[in-house]
């Protein structure tokens, strides 16, 4: 299995073993990475699970929904790669990926 | 001397208090005592997701085992009995019957709340289901049968979440609301409209202003009979009705109780060492300049953070946006603050033909609330205006031709 990396905004690293099919989202809690509470429960309806994923993994990832980016419009710290954690799926595929957590949560 | 801290309840609140213990550097040892053979799981699938499809119990689950495990967070299945404060104890009764006594240094009350049941003729009957815990949602779940007869009593969101949950099954399902309109507790007129209209036309049968006055069968519920006479025929009957908080172990220890365990903006009670969380506090709400109590998983949330911080000598206030959502069939309705005491609606949207709206709560010209239906910008956006006290004019927000994001542009 391969790992993905989260990196807070301070500079900290944590680096994750992937779960084939889990989200971002339950990757991050399973791990307590801080700054992701998933409120909702991977709803898309409360908007504090938001990460920056690295620019060249944006294609594996896949872009924000229409649904997300509407969630996401406000967000001062919005990034044209930021995605809601609990709208992407993970996959073995994606070992090495590296998302960015924002400075504050909505 | 180790520092020990027991949380009472294992649901969100505990959850998320356990996690940021550990984050914040808390060092001693951490029990959560729950009465269910669960990890935390998500409560609000329950009428929802869970319900209508194929996931398993720890498909719900917060964080999985090894987080607990890796973080040295145990768990006990077991009752509390009682709380001494004096002696800083607690007295708990396992699920074997074995009493044991334990000390704490620090104490959380995660207690939640529990479903108000109906004390009526025949309530006692199999067949009536209530939805608040995995094992009310998994009976729940082993009765349905396509083509037969539900009866939901009570049109609140979880009696709606559940009634679109079970049409979704095949169900055959009615509704009975004892109010004028359904929903009328939350939300306004324009709302209720709005969700009758779309249960109806999914197939959902909904009679309000209808009193429940018993149940009818011979082992298992057959019939639900109504105070007017009418009757209804049910397989199955899925009640919800409210909830009450659970306080008694605080109340019966002398904790201040006001419609939930009342807790300070640091979530402690009136024992400098006992802390108290989520569904089952009462607490001052700075937005609204008054003291709620929130059902609600995000306050959970946030007041786990502030308890988890306290209980480690720091000193962060909590800051509690209201907020809550609800889906329906494909309505995802996002909920922004607390709409009572409201005096004027604007509607944005068109909520008599299409399924995407929001309802605006003003209260002397300003935002209080907003009900948004598959709007999740327009939910964003409230949250901001009332959370930060935005001036906006209510025709600038019924206006649909402006673009949500514009809104702000034009205060």
């Amino acid at each position: 299995m391969g790992n993905i990396t989260f990196i807070e905004n301070d500079g900290t690293q944590h680096v994750v073993e992937i779960e084939d099919g889990k989200s971002l989202m339950e990757i991050a809690m399973a791990n307590g990475v801080p700054g992701i509470d998933a409120d909702c429960g991977g709803e898309c309806a409360c908007g504090t699970c938001h990460v920056i994923v690295e620019d060249k993994w944006i294609s594996s990832t896949g872009s924000a929904t229409d649904e997300e980016l509407q969630m996401l419009d406000l967000t001062p710290e919005r990034a044209p790669t930021s995605r809601l954690a609990c709208q992407v799926n993970t996959s073995e595929q994606m070992d090495g990926l590296v998302v960015h957590l924002p400075e504050f949560q909505m | 001397m180790t520092q020990k801290c027991i949380i009472i309840g294992a649901s969100h609140g505990a959850a998320q208090l356990s996690a940021s213990l550990r984050q914040e550097g808390f060092e001693g040892e951490l029990l959560v005592i729950g009465d269910e053979p669960h990890l935390p799981y998500q409560r609000p699938p329950l009428s929802k997701a869970f319900l209508s499809g194929d996931k398993v119990a720890e498909a719900l689950y917060i964080r999985p085992a090894a987080f607990y495990e890796k973080n040295n967070v145990l768990f006990r299945q077991a009752r509390v009995t009682a709380l001494n404060r004096d002696l800083q104890t607690l007295t708990i009764r396992d699920y074997d019957g074995r009493v044991d006594e334990l000390n704490y240094s620090k104490l959380a009350l995660c207690t939640g709340a529990r479903v108000r049941k109906i004390e009526i003729p025949g309530s006692d009957l199999s067949g009536i289901h209530y939805l608040r815990d995995m094992a009310g949602a998994e009976a729940l779940k082993r009765s349905v049968v396509a083509g037969r007869n539900a009866v939901v009593v009570g049109g609140g969101y979880i009696g709606l979440e559940t009634a679109a949950s079970l049409r979704k099954l095949g169900m055959h399902v009615t509704v009975l609301e004892m109010a004028p309109r359904i929903l009328q507790r939350v939300t306004a007129p324009e709302v209720s409209e709005f969700y009758h209209r779309v249960h109806s036309e999914n197939g959902v049968s909904i009679h309000t202003g209808v009193s429940v006055a018993g149940f009818s069968g011979k082992d298992c519920v057959e019939r639900v009979v109504c105070a007017d006479g009418s009757e209804f025929p049910a397989d199955l009957v899925v009640v919800g009705v409210g909830v009450l908080p659970n306080t008694e172990l605080a109340e019966a220890a002398g904790l201040a109780v006001d419609n939930g365990i009342v807790v300070d903006q640091y979530c402690c009670t009136n024992d400098p060492n006992i802390f108290a969380v989520g569904d089952c506090t009462n607490q001052f709400n700075d937005y609204y300049g008054r003291r709620v109590r929130l059902e609600s998983v995000p306050s959970a949330t946030a007041q786990a953070k502030t308890a988890a911080a306290s209980i480690c000598g720091l000193r962060k206030s909590c800051t509690n946006f209201p907020w809550f959502w609800s889906d329906q069939y494909d309505l995802k309705l996002q909920i922004a603050g607390l709409s009572q005491g409201y005096d004027k609606v604007v509607v944005r949207g068109d909520r008599h033909t299409s399924r995407s709206f929001s309802a605006f709560y003003l209260k002397e010209g300003k935002l209080i609330a907003a009900d948004c239906v598959n709007r999740p910008q327009e939910f964003m956006l409230s949250k901001k205006i009332i959370s930060e006290k935005i001036n906006i004019d209510p025709k600038i927000l019924a206006d649909d031709s402006i673009p949500a994001k514009d809104l702000l542009m034009s205060v």
